[in-house]
């Protein structure tokens, strides 16, 4: 039995579940983000005469809707769904009733998080190739960052589920956090033409470095930043996301 | 249909006052958070006329109407938000929350044991929704007028027109309400609202959409919404925003009856 074991018996929990749940999911998920791209790529961008940076307004906000829609998939999988299990359903505590640690249900919940990540970037990243948008043979790398993204977005996030206990203020959260990353975290115009503080809000927030890199693969064009900058600076948000992340499953868990 | 609602709504006043009865309730029932929730839904449609209106507009520049008016993208954006935001508003109220009142707390079914009736119950809970809501669309008109996007008259007089389509959606919102079946359905509702708010001129002229696709979307209530505050934040008021009044009404009354007649039969049986 690996160390990993614990970990994925939680991850099959999750996906035993999902098995009846997925179809919702598709439309949220995949279908949504599709009309986005049609309603923003295609519609809008036929008024965007000059494109962007010599990029087609669809091409360059492809990538943008990619990491962004990544964001929400986690986002949505750790806010609900984590306060259910510790709230309503209390399936964590079963879960910590068994022979499984906290770093077992937390990398289980996180594990089946990023599953749902990836596919629906990856469905993405099929359509994205579909209108020709892709334009650099480093495209698949965007599955990669997309989990990247997923974590570093997902961590906090469970860590604040896991502090509360209304749903309120997970509505709270979409409005001052997700909704405004995904307005001005550069997905839909360059972060540039923010005024300076809001400019400063944006390279904080950890969609814009996702975006940053999701355009760099599909485009083929160097980041706006250091690549060695973006990732590190995510991977800072994984890691102190799970350090708070473990710290509350351990104090609402064990006491 | 005018048989079903005019009799009641000449048996006022007691019934208006067993109405804003159901709305007092609903006034004391709010909790400290959700009086932040309630407020920072006012920031989501500044958000995107931010977002879309100033940031994309500035990749846009100004658009040319069909009617060859010339204006900012921001400008043409703008009332679009404003019916969007008060169909979400009024649709949030009405159907998330009615629908958890009605099949999970039992609240109505403590309200029937006072002489209050089904369809004052669906009055008062659209009152309320509409209260929200028009404080939602006074707020961001008044963004408008600061932003220089319309002129303060217009924006009085856009008023009336917000909370016209805000009772629209929340009259429909109760009467989907009562057909759903569990949590499950409102994803299927919060994904129709997504793809209304993609798809109903609200980012481009409904013009420049293929022709079926536009011929669909200009049955949809938001379009209609959408049309006739456009008319009025741009001052290009012609025949068709009177159609657009006349939709909305309809919608309201056709709303109310089914969401009175189906809540009298989820309530009484």
């Amino acid at each position: 039995m690996s160390a990993l074991t614990p970990t994925l018996a939680v991850l099959e929990f999750h996906l035993i579940g999902y098995r009846r749940t997925w179809r919702g999911s598709v439309f949220s998920s995949f279908l949504l983000p599709l009309l986005t791209v049609l309603s923003f790529g295609v519609g809008v961008g036929a008024y965007v005469d000059s494109g962007i940076d010599g990029v087609p307004y669809l091409d360059w906000i492809i990538p943008g809707l990619i990491a962004s829609t990544a964001m929400q998939v986690a986002m949505m999988e750790s806010t609900w769904p984590v306060l259910s299990r510790f709230e309503w359903v209390k399936t964590y505590f079963s879960q910590a009733a068994a022979p499984l640690r906290i770093s077992d249900i937390l990398g289980g919940q996180l594990a089946f998080t990023l599953l749902r990540v990836l596919l629906t970037a990856a469905a993405f990243l099929l359509v994205a190739a579909g209108f020709g948008t892709l334009h650099s043979a480093w495209a698949p790398a965007t599955l990669l960052l997309v989990l990247l993204v997923g974590a570093a977005v997902a961590l906090p996030t469970i860590a604040f589920s896991a502090s509360i206990h209304s749903d309120s203020y997970l509505a709270l959260l979409f409005r001052v956090a997700v909704i405004p990353m995904s307005l001005f975290a550069g997905v839909f115009f360059p972060v540039e033409s923010l005024p300076d503080a809001l400019r400063w809000l944006a390279y904080v927030s950890p969609l814009w470095h996702g975006v940053d890199l999701c355009r760099a693969v599909t485009l083929g064009v160097a980041p706006a930043w250091s690549v060695t900058g973006h990732l590190l600076y995510l991977a800072a948000w994984v890691a102190v996301g799970w350090l708070l992340a473990h710290a509350r499953f351990r104090r609402r868990l064990i006491g | 249909m005018v048989s079903l609602v005019l009799p009641r709504l000449i048996g006022l006043p007691a019934a208006a006052r067993r109405s804003v009865s159901v709305m007092e309730r609903n006034a004391a029932a709010l909790k400290s958070a959700y009086w932040l929730v309630l407020i920072s839904g006012f920031l989501e449609p500044v958000l995107y006329l931010l977002s879309i209106g100033v940031g994309v507009g500035a990749l846009i520049g100004d658009l040319t109407l069909p009617t060859g008016q010339v204006v900012t993208y921001a400008a043409f954006v703008a009332p679009a938000m404003l019916a969007s935001s008060a169909m979400s508003g009024a649709l949030a109220e009405t159907t998330f929350n009615l629908f958890g009142k009605m099949k999970y707390v039992k609240l109505y079914d403590g309200i029937l044991a006072t002489p209050v009736q089904p369809f004052e119950i669906a009055l008062g809970e659209l009152g309320w929704a509409m209260l929200r809501g028009a404080a939602y669309s006074a707020g961001f008109l008044g963004v408008m007028v600061a932003m220089d996007l319309t002129t303060a008259g217009r924006a009085l007089a856009a008023f009336p027109a917000a909370v016209l389509a805000g009772f629209a959606f929340g009259a429909l919102g109760m009467a989907l309400s009562t057909f759903m079946r569990s949590w499950q359905d409102f994803d299927l509702m919060g994904s129709a609202q997504f793809t209304l708010f993609l798809f109903s001129g609200t980012f481009v002229p409904a013009e420049s959409y293929p022709t079926v696709l536009r011929w669909l979307v200009e049955v949809t209530p938001l379009y209609r919404a959408v049309d006739l505050l456009r008319g009025i934040s741009l001052g290009s008021l012609g025949a068709v925003q009177l159609f657009d009044v006349g939709y909305l009404l309809a919608l309201t009354v056709l709303g109310l009856t089914v969401a009175g007649r189906r809540m009298g039969k989820l309530l009484y049986k």
